[in-house]
């Protein structure tokens, strides 16, 4: 679509520079979206992708370098700017009112262009009919699917006259089903002559979809490249510098003796089922994988077997021990390790100093206690072993949980909930939102845990991480386990169609 | 000493600015600044400075029970409702002298501390059984605690044959808590309460079972994070009733330096507002039990001074509520920059460290 000759870029960064205390987020960025294109920009975790996105839709402001839209030097203030250039953005996480329509939506904020009435849905209807997005302008939001939510997302921006759209991780959300349609509906945005960029760290959908591909690496631009003139295998290693690491699990160390049976749970909100009628075994050394689209009962299902919800019916056994009504504590003491899927929530207490996080959760137990008192000696001891073993990255066990990447929190967790002698780890997540170094490490850690012979549940929305290290997955949807399969010949493709409800494969 | 040296700066620049805006306020009210900082700054006399210890210990029990709150994220504004009624039925009981001297007082301790327990509980069991603020409630049982102790004050109190307000029955001479001199104030011709030590205990015990306990940690946990701490098999809701029990119990010893080593018997203008000063002292002393004892320190010597203003050189005593009230705004401002400040540095520490080690993040962890 370059083909205008002399056109200017759409957006051209030059030396932009970005800092925060004691982190330089970006430096020496440069940047040229040509208009018209998709351009991708990949690159890990924490490499600086969402702050250099900040910038471009004005949240935050460089503290060097120069921005340039279609040709014009431009200052973004704040969001409001970056819409009157012309640019908007689709967060991953959306920003839309369920209780409201789509006209609602769309309207809120931007009621000044044609009103909140007639005039409003007809400007949308005919935004949905021009690029295919199929949306009633009256249905109410929370009758929408995810795929449909996003495309909400993207008309609130065109409403506004974006030329440029910035698309944070679109495809984190989604199932591979409506990454084809998400993709479709871009495709058409591009051939009316929108700019659109894409920001991801899956390879594979930026090499299908992207004209061009910008990798930033710990906070600068390394490289841009063409689909054409490269594969996923150097596309990961411009983004980490290195070789790149894969999820694979060793023979197979599953046991017979069951150390978690789950067995016809319920968990009810209101009318509404949670969790419908749920069993799942799990052995000493397996690693059962929980594959599903975020939202239909994982978060549940986990906070149900760590006691901090009480099912409504059926019971959960860890070894020979009815546990269905222990309370969170109790379980905890009988070795049931948590590694939860927001870390900040509830895994740490951000503004104390490590080894006090080495005692959350381990409150009761050696080293960490002694009857009534607090063990300080003891805590800090382990909290020494916990770096040197998982190699956490700290000055010292007194520094605050806060001031460490999430990848070192992440492992410290790991190595806090492998304290004690457990015999069953719910990790939910682990590996969402480090860095490729620590998930190498973290994935080394659930083999070693399963080696060890530990059962090990696995929530993950990364599939081939739950392909690489599970013995089996199950899949939910809907708040049911709707089908097991086999690691070793399922797809992403079938365990997509699984997860969407599109077929069910039992085993 | 990079740790240290902010935690020092903050405060006085805090005590610095307070002071400041005090002289500012002095001069628009068309006083002499340099009469208020000479009265203010003068040395006090001995008889002050027990006056101000007398004082500094109630503030700082007062000051206690909100911080347990405080540390567990409860905001027990009910403190001023909860002293009120333990120390009235402290004074109901001991007034009526069924135990022996010492015994009886106690027993009128244990008394105290459990009307402002169970005064508090009110609060505590509202706030997890129906979900109602503990502030809303603590604020409008404070308003209930001044009627009911007045309208048991008419029900069971006397009134005396010479006239005066009606109290509670005196406390006998045997149940009496005598004071003590202190060595180095030799002149003063009145002596320090003897419950002020209740104080003392209050805060080492405040101090080592917040720091040193399993309860504590659980304690500072859930106020640190209630999710985390629920993830991490903490009862939050028991913790809630029981930190208001807590928080009343200390609440409840708040007037009996006073009842028990002064006016032994409680009128309806028993001293007041202790409990709200207290929070603005647990603020001050960032709910820690050393820090609170500088407050409360700080409180009682500016209110001693404040009297003196008027009376010496007719600058109204008002004025000196005015430092209290800036001091505890500027601290709050003052020790969130310094902690800010204090997070960036630990960021740049782990960033450096992070330089030290070779190589890429990756490799040395795939090769472990």
């Amino acid at each position: 679509m370059s083909d205008e000759a002399g056109s200017s870029p759409a957006v051209r960064l030059r030396g932009i520079e970005k800092r925060f205390p004691g982190v330089v987020a970006n430096h020496d960025v440069d940047l040229d979206v040509l208009p018209g294109t998709v351009h991708a920009i990949v690159g890990e975790n924490g490499a600086g992708k969402s702050t250099l996105m900040k910038i471009l839709y004005g949240v935050q402001s460089p503290d060097g370098g120069t921005i340039e839209v279609e040709g014009r030097a431009v200052t973004l203030g704040s969001p409001a700017d970056a819409i009157e250039l012309g640019i908007g953005m689709v967060f991953q996480h959306f920003q839309l009112a369920d209780n409201h329509t789509v006209t609602e939506n769309v309207v809120l904020g931007a009621e000044k262009l044609h009103g909140i009435g007639a005039a409003a849905s007809r400007r949308i209807q005919e935004i949905s009919d021009a690029y295919g997005f199929g949306l009633d302008p009256d249905q109410l939001v929370e009758e929408l699917g995810v795929g449909q939510r996003q495309r909400v997302e993207i008309l609130k921006v065109l409403y506004r006259g974006a030329r440029i759209i910035i698309l944070d991780e679109p495809t984190a959300v989604l199932v591979p089903q409506e990454v084809d349609a998400l993709f479709a509906n871009l495709r058409g945005l591009k051939a009316e002559g929108i700019t659109l960029v894409f920001i991801s760290h899956k390879l594979d959908e930026v090499l299908a979809i992207a004209d061009a591909i910008t990798i930033v690496r710990r906070g600068a631009t390394v490289a841009t490249v063409t689909p054409a003139e490269t594969t996923a295998r150097d596309l990961a290693e411009l983004m980490v510098g290195a070789e790149l690491p894969s999820p694979t699990t060793s023979e197979s160390t599953v046991t017979d003796e069951v150390v978690l049976a789950v067995e016809g749970v319920s968990l009810m909100a209101g009318e509404r089922p949670l969790l419908q009628d749920l069993d799942l075994r799990i052995h000493r050394g397996e690693v059962l994988g929980i594959a599903g689209v975020e939202g239909n009962g994982q978060t549940e299902l986990v906070e149900l077997l760590m006691g901090m919800r009480k099912p409504d019916t059926g019971s959960i056994r860890v070894g020979d021990r009815d546990v269905t009504r222990w309370s969170t504590r109790r379980r905890r003491e009988s070795g049931i390790g948590y590694i939860p899927e927001d870390r900040h929530r509830h895994g740490l207490l951000l503004d104390s100093p490590l080894w006090e996080n080495r005692v959350l959760g381990h409150q009761t137990r050696k080293p960490s206690a002694r009857g009534p008192w607090i063990d300080r000696r003891g805590a800090r001891a382990d909290t020494e072993r916990i770096v040197e073993r998982f190699g956490v990255r700290t000055p010292s066990v007194d520094t605050t949980a806060r001031a460490l990447s999430g990848g070192n929190q992440q492992k410290f967790i790991i190595g806090r909930e492998m304290s004690g002698d457990p015999v069953l780890l719910l990790a939910a997540h682990p590996t969402r939102g480090v860095d490729v170094g620590a998930q190498a490490a973290i994935w080394e850690d659930i083999r070693e845990a399963r080696r060890q012979g530990l059962a090990v549940l696995l929530v993950s929305a990364d599939l081939d991480e739950l392909i690489g290290l599970s013995d089996t997955i199950q899949v939910i949807l809907r708040g049911r386990l709707v089908g097991a399969f086999d690691p070793r010949d399922v797809t992403p493709q079938s365990l997509g169609s699984a997860m969407t409800g599109a077929t069910t494969e039992v085993r | 000493m990079r740790r240290i040296v902010p935690g020092l700066v903050a405060p006085v620049l805090a005590f610095a600015l307070a002071l400041g805006v005090t002289l500012l306020v002095v001069v628009v009210s068309g006083a002499s600044a340099g009469t208020f900082m000479s009265v203010v700054f003068d040395v006090p006399a001995e008889r002050n400075v027990v006056n101000m210890l007398n004082n500094a210990s109630m503030l700082y029990l007062s000051a206690l029970a909100a911080a347990v709150g405080f540390r567990m994220g409860l905001f027990n504004i009910g403190v001023e409702g909860q002293y009120r009624i333990g120390v009235f039925f402290a004074a109901a009981f001991a007034g009526q002298a069924w135990l022996p001297g010492p015994l009886n007082v106690v027993v009128a301790i244990l008394v105290a501390m459990l009307a402002g327990a169970a005064w508090a509980a009110i609060a505590g069991l509202l706030k997890v059984t129906r979900g109602v603020s503990e502030v809303i409630s603590t604020i409008m049982l404070n308003a209930i605690a001044v009627s009911l102790t007045a309208y048991l004050l008419r029900q069971w109190g006397i009134r005396p044959e010479n006239g005066g307000e009606i109290r509670t029955v005196p406390i006998e001479e045997g149940s009496r808590v005598p004071g003590f001199d202190i060595p180095f104030l030799p002149g003063a011709p009145n002596e320090v309460f003897g419950l002020a030590v209740l104080a003392v205990v209050a805060g080492i015990a405040f101090g080592v079972v917040i720091n040193r306990t399993r309860f504590g940690f659980e304690l500072r946990a859930t106020g640190a994070s209630p999710t985390a701490a629920v993830a991490s098999g903490i009862d939050v809701r028991r913790k809630v009733v029981v930190a208001m029990l807590l928080s009343g119990g200390i609440a409840g010893l708040v007037g009996l330096p006073l009842l028990l080593g002064s006016t032994y018997t409680y009128t309806s203008t028993f001293q007041a507002g202790l409990g709200f000063t207290g929070i603005a002292v647990a603020l001050l002393g960032r709910n820690n039990p050393w820090g609170i004892a500088v407050g409360a320190v700080l409180f009682a010597y500016l209110s001693e001074q404040a009297t003196r203003l008027e009376l010496l050189v007719g600058i109204s005593s008002e004025l000196v509520v005015v430092t209290q009230g800036v001091v505890v705004l500027a601290v709050v401002i003052a020790y969130e920059v310094a902690g800010r400040y204090r997070r960036a540095q630990e960021q740049r520490e782990v960033a450096e460290k992070l330089a030290e080690t070779p190589g890429t993040p990756g490799n040395q962890e795939v090769a472990r």
